[in-house]
């Protein structure tokens, strides 16, 4: 008899929560209601740390504040190529150095002002005044007396080349003709702030008081900010007094902080996103073969490479890095480790970048680096110290290193270790330029091949390397004093032949970003800075698909 | 009783201090800072940005400034978020892994004493090992496992779950169940071990002899005498579920106050990290306490004295 009850009680006890669990059924997923009502939900990366446009540095903040405000000029949703955004038209002068906006009259911030030109030129004195301490006021720097003020040695913003002719005319005068001036200011630190907004928030110059808070922010982009909770989500709806309203046909965006690689997969797969930031590298054969049609592979511009210390023996020794840049076998680590469509790289800038490919190459050639590896005096890498590559503690990069450890020692002969540290303090070595070999990845800001051959001036913060060379730096300068882009590649072609000849850096592959998306996602194309002008995007769900 | 409270809350102090200094000087020691980043920031916009969070100054002087707002109840701004204070991100984040880590503690302690005094009914029988090996497994599966295997299976192929998120019911059933699954799994074997003990015990087979059902022995004779061991686990299991959840709040993307803690340190975010390490401080210090305090008031035999 007692058996048996205690029998019931299992059976209870195992039944009911499953019964109860059935209650819940199959039901309809976030992103299958999401199409319906037109309620994007993005995986956004990490959490965003702020929104305020001339503070923020990440990608991740980027892609929420682009939907939140517009700058003179946006971009094309398909090849980024500059469209009007609050400026209907613009001039340029005959030498290249001044352009003209002229802004459009309906062109409103949220909560109804009118957007002028006196909001850029104010937004502008802000992001350069010392005080903010703006990471990306460098931006600014192509304009007359931009970074003078900035650095104090001019005083009155009023000489700097920004200038208000009417409420609806901006004028800016540049330093040189910089031929990528209009993609530039597509960028965040090209942004307008509202001025009364954050002056009632605290000082102009004030950093991270409230005014980006929801409630607080005034914006004039395509979407508003509705909420935004801490490691939890962010959300914009669209705005009914941005110019171009009726073209935007998504209600709202929800941008998901999602650091978790795996985890944000699970949730894509779940039906709950729309479009992932990642995807796990272990996931990307399998999503190739079986769900070729949720998984793209996009291109980025972005290099994969190892600085050198060029300054600390033996790295120091020309041939030794030339015979270390020869023997990788580039194409083993894309296809076999990285496996997301990268491509190898035997130069910095990728290829394409606004029509410049570099000719100069490296080139593959093992037994040329043990010639050149004995040139160097270590015969076979007899005598030759070991050399370490620094890498911050990822397992990918592990991975990589490996790959290259064992290149270097079956081609060169050469013992090679790997240290890995933890991120503060690899950023920290390597600022130092305390390393030997150490890994590093460099994304462009524009498209334009002076966002990668700049890093390698004389002393640039970004350098890292201790490589100076004379005229490498005179061409770079010369490449921003040049109007005739043709003029000017070849310039630059000049400057990446040096790079690569002196080798202060080894190239291994241009970056991709793998992400999965769902078909129903649409107007969201594939471009080298991941950017996707959300008021284009829209979502249409395929009828009799199943997820 | 009042004056032996007072005396240990008096005796946070030093100890409080004590952890702040030795945090404060020993993140402050650690390599890179909490502006340094790949894209190296310029020297001039480095030395603003420090200007404004008081990092020029000396590091003495900067502890002595942090900790009199501390003092005043200021544990200032954060880096990763600039406009947001560490008050304000322990206030929005410590109610979620509250509310998380009660509702893991509940689970725990209602399936893991089912569960325990169930198999201690039978024991050595096939209604003993079931539970206690499922029970070894929870012990010894570490969440950043289990948690995945859940989503795996309610999230994703039976979709009774949601993946991710802490808003509605169906958010949170599965990081409750492998946050709560270790302690479950313990509590299960606890109470089983203590109501095999009372099972014995005179008392109860007297009251089966008085013809009480098996129910009402268990729950009203034995029950009492058999949780006890659970009680004295359930106070460093509740300072472990609460501030413990760092890996469950990663995994299924809870804005709780774990991942503060693990990432502020990783990002230098030297006031955040500050800010947590205090409020845990104090938090578990006082959970002590309460435990202790308990304690004496359910069993006599302990008194404050001892």
């Amino acid at each position: 008899m007692r058996r048996g009850k205690i029998a019931w009680v299992w059976l209870l006890g195992i039944t009911l929560p499953c019964l109860l669990m059935m209650g819940c059924g199959k039901r309809v997923t976030r992103v299958e209601a999401g199409d319906q009502t037109q309620v994007y939900h993005r995986g956004n990366g990490a959490d965003p740390s702020d929104l305020d446009p001339q503070l923020i540095t990440g990608d991740i903040e980027h892609h929420i504040v682009s939907s939140l405000l517009e700058g003179l000029v946006a971009e094309d949703p398909k090849d980024l190529h500059p469209v009007p955004g609050v400026a209907e038209r613009w001039e340029i002068s005959e030498d290249g150095k001044t352009y003209t906006f002229y802004l459009r009259k309906n062109a409103r911030w949220s909560n109804g002002d009118a957007v002028t030109a006196d909001d850029f030129y104010k937004s502008y004195q802000r992001i350069l005044s010392p005080g903010l301490g703006s990471e990306y006021n460098y931006m600014l720097f192509v304009v007359e007396n931009a970074e003078e003020f900035n650095t104090e040695k001019v005083k009155d913003f009023k000489q700097v080349g920004f200038q208000v002719i009417d409420p609806y005319t901006f004028q800016v005068k540049l330093k040189n003709s910089t031929p990528y001036f209009l993609s530039l200011i597509t960028h965040p630190s090209w942004y307008p702030v509202h001025m009364p907004t954050i002056l009632k928030f605290g000082k102009m110059d004030e950093r991270g008081t409230r005014w980006t808070r929801p409630g607080n922010f005034v914006g004039n982009g395509a979407f508003r900010l509705s909420e935004w909770k801490v490691n939890n989500v962010l959300v914009v709806t669209n705005s009914p007094t941005y110019w171009d309203a009726k073209v935007v046909r998504l209600k709202e965006i929800r941008f998901y902080p999602t650091d978790n690689q795996d985890a944000e997969e699970r949730s894509f797969r779940a039906g709950q996103l729309h479009s992932t930031y990642e995807v796990p590298l272990t996931k990307i054969e399998v999503y190739k073969k079986q769900y070729p049609d949720l998984i793209h592979i996009d291109p980025l511009l972005s290099t994969y490479f190892y600085r050198v210390n060029v300054k600390k023996p033996p790295m120091d020794n020309l041939k030794l890095r030339k015979a270390l840049a020869m023997a990788i076998d580039r194409e083993l680590i894309v296809e076999k480790i990285r496996r997301g469509g990268e491509l190898p790289a035997y130069n910095l800038t990728p290829p394409g970048t606004a029509g410049y490919t570099a000719r100069a190459q490296i080139k593959k050639d093992f037994a040329g680096a043990k010639k050149l590896l004995a040139e160097a005096g270590y015969p076979d890498g007899k005598g030759c110290p070991p050399i370490e590559i620094l890498i911050n503690t990822h397992e990918a990069h592990k991975t990589i290193a490996e790959a290259i450890q064992s290149m270097w020692k079956e081609n060169l002969g050469l013992e090679v270790t790997i240290a890995n540290q933890e991120w503060k303090v690899y950023l920290d070595t390597q600022k130092r330029i305390d390393y030997q070999v150490c890994r590093a990845g460099w994304s462009g800001d524009y498209v334009d091949p002076n966002s990668f051959l700049d890093l390698f001036l004389t002393g640039g913060g970004n350098n890292e390397t201790g490589w100076s060379n004379k005229e490498y730096d005179n061409l770079i300068a010369e490449a921003g004093r040049t109007g005739d882009q043709q003029k000017r590649m070849e310039v630059f072609q000049k400057a990446e032949a040096i790079l690569m000849d002196e080798l202060p850096i080894i190239p291994i592959y241009f970056y991709t970003r793998p992400v999965l998306r769902q078909p129903s996602l649409k107007g969201y194309y594939p471009n080298i800075l991941d950017l996707h002008p959300f008021k284009w995007v829209y979502l249409e769900s395929t009828p009799g698909k199943k997820e | 009783m009042l004056r032996y409270i007072a005396k240990r809350l008096l005796g946070m102090i030093p100890v409080l201090l004590i952890i702040s200094s030795l945090t404060f000087f020993m993140i402050h020691k650690a390599p890179g800072g909490p502006f340094s980043k790949d894209k190296q920031v310029s020297p001039e916009v480095l030395k603003n940005i420090e200007k404004h969070y008081w990092l020029d100054r000396p590091i003495p002087v900067q502890y002595l400034h942090y900790m009199g707002n501390v003092l005043k109840g200021d544990l200032g701004p954060s880096f990763k978020y600039p406009s947001r204070t560490v008050n304000e991100l322990i206030a929005d984040s410590f109610p979620v892994s509250l509310e998380l880590g009660c509702y893991a503690l509940l689970f725990a302690m209602f399936v893991g004493v089912i569960l325990g005094s169930l198999a201690s009914l039978r024991p050595n029988t096939i209604f003993d090992y079931a539970p206690m090996s499922l029970s070894m497994i929870g012990i010894c599966a570490p969440t950043f496992v289990i948690g995945p295997i859940l989503v795996l299976v309610f999230g994703n192929y039976f979709k009774w779950f949601n993946t991710g998120g802490w808003d509605s019911a169906r958010d949170k059933v599965l990081p409750v169940i492998t946050l709560g699954l270790y302690y479950c799994a313990y509590i299960a074997r606890l109470s089983r071990g203590g109501m095999l003990e009372i099972m014995n015990q005179d008392f109860i087979r007297t009251a089966r002899a008085k013809g009480a059902s098996t129910f009402r022995v268990i729950v009203l004779h034995a029950m009492r005498g058999g949780v006890l061991p659970v009680v004295s686990f359930l106070g460093p299991a509740a300072a472990g579920i609460i501030t413990g959840s760092f890996v469950v709040e990663k995994i299924f993307r809870i804005p709780g106050l774990g991942r503060f803690f693990v990432e502020s340190a990783f990002g230098r975010d030297y006031t955040m990290m500050m800010g947590t390490v205090l409020f845990y401080a104090f938090f578990v210090i006082l959970f002590n306490l309460v435990v202790d305090v308990v304690q004496t008031w359910l069993n006599p035999k302990i008194t404050i004295d001892s």
